[in-house]
């Protein structure tokens, strides 16, 4: 229940943000169409539930947690490093680059803290995460200073906080 | 002119700056894993520097919001596609170009 209101709520506050409407009592406000919207969104709600989609992975409100607001700015910050990093490499004439694969432990509980690591991996340019197992994760490397960034540990910690202590 | 608009072309120049250095990644590196590293530069610091610069020249309207949005579902879906590609390439035994050393090549 708690998933189909979060859901209810997030794409109702979408579909106000896509439409432009304004609030009830403003100029741009159409009763009408905030009516279908209500009913759309409601109907949207109604087919993912009926489709088995609504859970803790199709609406991943324990994620919506103060760790992940703090997550979010140490990634940003990690991805910029990266960004300059291999930037540097592709611009420099001799192209110092060494591709490795290599093998990292994903310690997240949940499939949805794992989708998070990967895609964490993957969004940090120099590191592709290319087979996410159980407990392992298969990454691409450019260098190996962004393999061996990724061996440390750093950012698994990071995410298995996010999933808190469940 | 407003600092806020030196602000802005900065980003959006810098932006552009790492889309093309992204392409010409994608033309050097040597095979395909490689260039995944190449397109994740456009996807993460091109895409978000000019959204962000344009989120400056939009000042606070609902269009800074929408670009808001679109950076959000660029930073979920472009590693999500690329894992995609990559594991895909993996699983039907693409084999990658590994070593060389860092000053080599």
């Amino acid at each position: 229940m708690r998933h189909i209101i979060t859901l209810y709520l997030l794409l109702l506050g979408a579909w106000t943000l896509w439409s432009g409407l304004s609030w009830p009592w403003g100029e741009h406000f159409e009763p009408l169409v905030a009516v279908m919207g209500v009913l759309s969104t409601a109907l949207v709600v109604f087919l993912a539930w009926r489709m088995d989609l609504v859970d803790a992975e199709g609406a991943p409100v324990q994620l919506t947690t103060f760790r992940t607001v703090a997550y979010i700015p140490w990634l940003a910050w990690e991805i910029v490093k990266a960004n300059i990093d291999v930037a540097r490499r592709i611009l420099d004439p001799r192209l110092p680059i060494s591709p490795n694969m290599i093998e990292v432990s994903a310690s997240q509980s949940s499939e949805i803290g794992r989708v998070v690591y990967a895609n964490s991996i993957t969004l940090t340019p120099g590191t592709v995460s290319v087979i996410v197992e159980e407990t392992t994760i298969t990454v691409h490397a450019l260098t190996r200073e962004a393999g061996e960034a990724v061996e440390t540990g750093d950012m698994d910690r990071r995410v298995t906080r996010l999933e808190g202590s469940d | 002119m407003h600092w806020v608009d030196f602000l802005s072309w900065a980003l959006l120049i810098g932006g552009s700056f790492f889309c093309v250095t992204g392409a010409i990644g994608l033309l050097r590196l040597p095979d395909f894993y490689a260039r995944l590293h190449g397109a994740g530069i456009i996807d993460t610091l091109g895409a978000g520097l000019i959204l962000i610069g344009l989120m400056l020249q939009a000042g606070l309207s609902l269009v800074t919001v929408k670009l808001l949005f679109i950076l959000f579902f660029i930073l979920i879906t472009s590693p999500t596609a690329t894992h995609a590609i990559a594991h895909t390439a993996r699983v039907q035994g693409l084999e990658p170009v590994l070593g060389g050393e860092d000053g080599e090549q």
